[in-house]
């Protein structure tokens, strides 16, 4: 198994925010975080990540089975877990280039990755300054490729973003997470939606409904997506499957 | 006793106090220091003392540069000069011929300012004069040492530079001292004539010791459609450095542009700030300044006086706190005389956000790595109009100090 959580708990500014989640994901599948604003899908990924703040007060994560559930951001970085924010920070007066040859474990160069992202603009702009939500998703998903991770943790990539860079953004992350192979397939995603768009790139594995802090739902991704378009996120959650 | 020399005494007997820094008792300095001998070839120094004139943009095999100029203590040690309409002198040198420089000699800067510029004039050491000639555009900079060798010494400089119409030239200045010195005390008046249409650009660096005071006193004189580009970097230990260089707008469409970088560790105290006085139609003014106190004490000031409808001028103070000791006092001031100018500020204080440091984290950078790619980040000015190369060694002199900061 890639990622396993047992029994998590995490609490944010002393407020439990999940309660006793249970979620696995082995090598190259792809799941779905669902759930309406404030159900704790961030929260989720930003525990996974280590990022401070989001304190865990109960349970633990596996990774490649090790314990990481104590291990700091850059370890977990670097044991394979990489992130795509949903409003990174800005750095001013660091060039996009400047973090990319640092992080960049792909094999390719970095005007290569750029190239093929068709963003080699950005490699000569401070990092996020000035970059518009497109950009922005555009720019952590060239950070990734970079990073070349096992299991790429997403958050909503596609907000923000018009048609037509959807398809781009569609695209990228359907090669990121390799669904161009098959049982050579090993990275692994995790991905929070809340257009559901993104599913049109991705066959995704597994789908997770979170309500309230807690996983309410679990099952076909694409079936999940239209309960919840059709009926809502608690008729889905009532549902129970 | 020449007028100059009589308003010197008097200031210094009234031990007039400068306006800003910590007041220095003048007489635990010693006046005099040993006579060293001429170096055609600034070729007597160490390789430690090589590398610490390179730390301040100083290259002793005179590569890339149009001319060179080295006072050591008192003695002006070396001075070559390999473009020509390009002047350079020791300021004896140039008193001596230009019949004591009657139309610049403490014209820009008034020698009662404060007992140290009386101080200057009264036990002048020397100094370097340049002079480039109207429409000559020197290909490489001209670089001037001041080096203090010798321990407890006071070294009064003072120059003159004049940029005449339609030339351009880039001068770098580079204090330093010698390995291990101990006291010591910098008084330095520059008077900067830049005539129409004419460009200079300073860049000035700092690498005093930590036990050694500074005191510079400069005033820029820009004429119209002239500018004047200033880089001041100082990011090594210093006992106490107050400068407030002002730089006057005369004519129209001047420009002036003004970066400082500082760094101030423990013990350092460095008041330093840039006052630009935009007193014709047209001119422009940009000041901006980037300092960190990883311990030491920090005052950045910026001040901008509009006197004429139409000048547009920004003034930016950010100011990073790396310790939990030190301090950082932003104090931007606007001084509008007439309606109709255009004059802004931004300061900030603070200290790195812990959102970046994670950001980076989760790229795999290590805390240290991601600390200093932020304070890299912060500190990388983008200075206007500065040849590529002396942007190069900025960069490095700014990744050399990453290490001692962080």
């Amino acid at each position: 198994m890639l990622l396993e959580i047992k029994d998590l708990s995490v609490e944010v500014e002393g407020k439990e925010v999940l309660h006793n989640i249970n979620l696995e994901i082995d090598h190259g599948e792809t799941h779905i975080l669902f759930g309406k604003n404030g159900s704790g899908k961030t929260s989720l990924l930003m525990a996974i990540m280590g990022i401070s703040g989001y304190k865990i007060t109960k349970g633990s994560i596996f990774f490649k089975g090790v314990d990481i559930t104590h291990l700091p951001i850059n370890e977990r970085a670097k044991m394979g877990i990489g992130m795509s924010f949903q409003r990174p920070p800005t750095i001013s007066g660091v060039k996009t280039r400047d973090l990319i040859e640092k992080i960049n474990n792909n094999g390719k160069s970095t005007e290569d990755i750029a190239e093929s992202l068709d963003v080699a603009e950005f490699l000569d702009r401070d990092i996020n300054l000035g970059f518009s939500g497109g950009e922005i998703k555009k720019s952590e998903l060239l950070q990734l490729v970079a990073q070349n991770s096992d299991l790429i943790l997403l958050d909503e990539p596609e907000s923000g973003v018009d048609l037509e860079n959807i398809k781009v953004i569609g695209n990228v992350i359907k090669n990121l997470l390799q669904k161009h192979l098959r049982r050579q397939r090993v990275r692994a995603g995790l991905v929070i939606t809340h257009t559901g768009l993104i599913l049109n790139y991705l066959e995704a594995d597994r789908g997770h409904m979170l309500l309230d802090g807690g996983i309410r739902c679990e099952g076909n991704p694409r079936e999940m997506f239209e309960a919840i378009r059709n009926f809502g996120y608690e008729e889905c959650a009532r549902c129970q499957r | 006793m020449s007028e100059i020399k009589e308003k010197a005494e008097a200031a210094a007997a009234a031990d007039k106090k400068a306006l800003y820094g910590t007041d220095i008792d003048l007489s635990g300095f010693k006046r005099d220091a040993p006579v060293h001998d001429y170096d055609p070839e600034m070729s007597g120094f160490s390789e430690e003392e090589r590398k610490n004139f390179a730390e301040v943009g100083i290259v002793t095999s005179g590569e890339e540069r149009s001319g060179s100029f080295l006072l050591m203590d008192h003695s002006p040690v070396h001075c070559s000069i390999s473009q020509e309409g390009v002047e350079l002198l020791s300021m004896a040198d140039a008193l001596e011929r230009y019949d004591g420089l009657k139309d610049y000699w403490w014209k820009a800067v008034d020698v009662e300012t404060d007992k140290y510029t009386a101080r200057a004039e009264m036990d002048f050491n020397n100094g370097y004069f340049v002079r480039v000639k109207a429409g000559v555009k020197a290909t490489f900079p001209i670089q001037a040492c001041l080096y203090i060798g010798e321990e407890g010494i006071a070294q009064n400089v003072h120059n003159v530079i004049i940029a005449e119409e339609g030339s351009e030239l880039h001068l770098i200045t580079g204090c330093t001292t010698a390995p291990r010195l101990g006291r010591g005390l910098h008084i330095g008046v520059s008077e900067i004539y830049i005539k129409k249409g004419a460009t200079l650009t300073s860049t000035m660096i700092h690498n005093w010791g930590e036990d050694v005071e500074v005191r510079p006193r400069t005033v820029v004189m820009v004429e119209e459609g002239a500018t004047f580009m200033s880089n001041y970097v100082c990011m090594r230990s210093v006992k106490s450095v107050q400068m407030y260089p002002i730089v006057r707008l005369l004519g129209k469409d001047a420009v002036a542009r003004l970066n400082t970088i500082l760094v101030a560790t423990k013990g350092s105290e460095m008041d330093v700030g840039g006052s630009v006085s935009l007193e014709a139609p047209g001119t422009r003014a940009e000041v901006i300044s980037r300092t960190i106190s990883a311990g030491g004490g920090i005052i950045a000031r910026g001040r901008l006086v509009g006197h004429k409808p139409g000048v547009k001028a920004h003034l930016e103070c950010n100011g990073l706190m790396l310790s939990e000791e030190g301090y950082i006092r932003a104090i931007p001031e606007l001084d509008g005389r007439v309606a109709g100018v255009e004059m802004s500020h931004e300061a900030a204080v603070g200290k790195i956000s812990q959102e970046q440091i994670e950001y980076l984290m989760a790229r795999g950078l290590d805390e240290e790595a991601a600390t200093a790619l932020i304070v890299r980040g912060f500190l990388n000015v983008e200075m206007e109009g500065l040849p590529e190369e002396l942007q190069r060694e900025i960069d490095r002199i700014i990744s050399e100090s990453e290490e001692s900061i962080l």
